[in-house]
């Protein structure tokens, strides 16, 4: 018999303590200081951290919560996220000039991109605190996340997008049968309105709002599954897409656990963050030296990554320049590009967002920020077959010719 | 006509638990915030830092405009708009 059943309520979850000021508050839904406004994150019990063992993770499920010990929440809803392959691309590799490069595939996920990790937490945490309802703002990818969760979980969902949205992401995200609000704005726009309406439906969980310092953990299980899946070691560098910026920050935030706990050699590491130009306020900031990052109004095919006054911002500078990485912005034709890049050399297809952080990985090589000969993981959070469009107008047939030999002969294709 | 101030959560504390505030002859936001603070003592210094300026996680609308987009803190606020504070922490 195993001994979930003895497990706390909040795994290693002490308490919520502000980033910025230290004040802590007991564990429940809230996001903000009341002192300072600052943003709440999850206090673990470091002597229940410290119980995790390479041991207890092996023989915990092929999921994420196989690192449920470092999780603020027991798997009350389960869709069997995570564990998604990590693939050697020696193809990319050689194409870019490098060594060693793999490319962590988050496409494999039930909904086809890293939010289900974040939702597997956020929906468990909103059932554990007695939620009936699971909410979100959305660039698209958290949107099929928490419907499909709620669906899964037996819970009303109702998400709010921007009425701009790929049709590849609203259908995936209306079928489960929620309820649906395209909203006349960008994303900023949806959040905002979100951030309000929480404050009016007290008993929806909001994941990113009310909810947050629970979802956001969840991003640290990617983190962990590199460290895992390159047999217990950190890679020298790791390229990310910002979005918020939290997904940086928990990757970083995962690793610095698994050195603190002894599961991996405290290796050096550096962490490089991908933008779209079209909406790289943290890449700006970075370039400029800044500690703050100045909003923007986003303009780009990476709506997944189209947020242009990112929560964490300040925080992925934090950690890119402790680590000694670098942040880097491409265009939407280096994102098209970036993505036939990938598709071509791995076989693997990527969405707006996966065309964002390979482009950068060009970028960054080509001005001599990331080093060549220095083992090197990219992430790709998300599924090209949501993102159609964007490769649509330079993915077509080669030749469309009648079925017949002749025609075949003529078209010169063989 | 006033102008609506719409309160966070977090801030209901100052206003005796109400979610929206009136308050009257504002130009600005500096002067609604000073209104503010003569209705609900304690509530700037949660808004707005040391310096006076506005916090790094407060992000303040004037009708649908955020104000780091506008003129800040001397963004006008006429009679009849609302004003929203809400915590930035959010999204994502």
């Amino acid at each position: 018999m195993t001994t979930v059943l003895d497990r706390p309520t909040f795994g290693a979850a002490a308490n919520l303590t502000c980033r910025e000021c230290g004040a802590t508050y007991d564990l429940g839904p809230g996001n903000a200081c009341e002192q300072c406004f600052g943003p709440l994150e999850i206090g673990y019990d470091d002597t229940l951290l410290a119980s995790v063992t390479r041991a207890s993770i092996d023989a915990g499920p092929r999921t994420m919560w196989r690192y449920g010990g470092l999780l603020p929440v027991a798997p009350v809803v389960d869709l069997q996220v995570g564990c998604t392959r990590l693939i050697k691309a020696d193809n990319l590799a050689r194409e870019l000039g490098m060594k060693t490069l793999w490319v962590k595939d988050d496409s494999g996920n039930p909904t086809h991109s890293f939010k289900d990790r974040v939702v597997a937490v956020a929906a468990s945490a909103a059932r554990t605190l007695g939620f009936s309802v699971l909410s979100c703002a959305s660039t698209g990818n958290l949107a099929n996340a928490v419907a499909a969760a709620a669906a899964r979980a037996g819970m009303r969902s109702v998400v709010f997008i921007p009425s701009d949205l790929e049709a590849g992401k609203v259908v995936t995200t209306a079928v489960y049968g929620g309820t649906l609000v395209a909203i006349d704005g960008n994303y900023d726009d949806v959040n905002r309105l979100c951030a309000e309406v929480s404050g009016e439906q007290e008993d929806w969980a909001f994941v990113n709002v009310n909810v947050r310092p629970f979802y956001a953990e969840g991003s640290k299980t990617i983190g962990y599954e590199i460290a895992e899946q390159l047999g217990w070691r950190l890679p020298s560098q790791v390229v990310v897409p910002i979005a918020s910026g939290a997904l940086l920050t928990k990757v970083d935030k995962a690793w610095r656990e698994f050195s603190t706990l002894g599961l991996v050699d405290a290796s050096p590491y550096r962490v490089f963050g991908a933008q779209a130009t079209g909406c790289s306020p943290v890449s700006a900031a970075f370039k400029a030296g800044h500690d703050v990052v100045q909003p923007v109004r986003p303009s780009t095919i990476a709506k997944s990554l189209a947020i242009g006054n990112p929560a964490d911002g300040i925080y992925a500078l934090d950690v890119v320049r402790r680590t000694g990485g670098a942040i880097a912005d491409v265009s939407d034709d280096e994102v098209v590009e970036g993505i036939r890049l990938l598709a071509r050399t791995e076989g693997i297809f990527a969405e707006t967002a996966g065309g964002v952080t390979v482009a950068t990985l060009r970028a960054l090589l080509d001005a001599g920020q990331l080093d060549p000969a220095a083992e090197t993981v990219i992430l790709n959070t998300g599924d090209g077959l949501k993102t159609l469009d964007a490769v649509a107008p330079v993915a077509k047939p080669t030749a469309t010719i009648a079925p017949s030999l002749a025609a075949f002969r003529a078209a010169g294709v063989a | 006509m006033a102008v609506t101030v719409r309160v966070p959560t977090i801030l209901r504390t100052y206003t005796g638990g109400a979610s929206e505030v009136s308050v009257d002859g504002a130009a600005t936001l500096v002067e609604l915030l000073d209104k503010l603070e003569a209705n609900h003592p304690g509530i700037r210094t949660r808004v707005l830092d040391d310096d006076g300026k506005l916090r790094r996680f407060v992000n303040l609308y004037v009708g649908d405009e955020d104000v780091r987009f506008a003129g800040g803190l001397a963004t006008p606020t006429p009679d009849g708009v609302t004003v929203s504070i809400i915590p930035a922490v959010a999204g994502g």
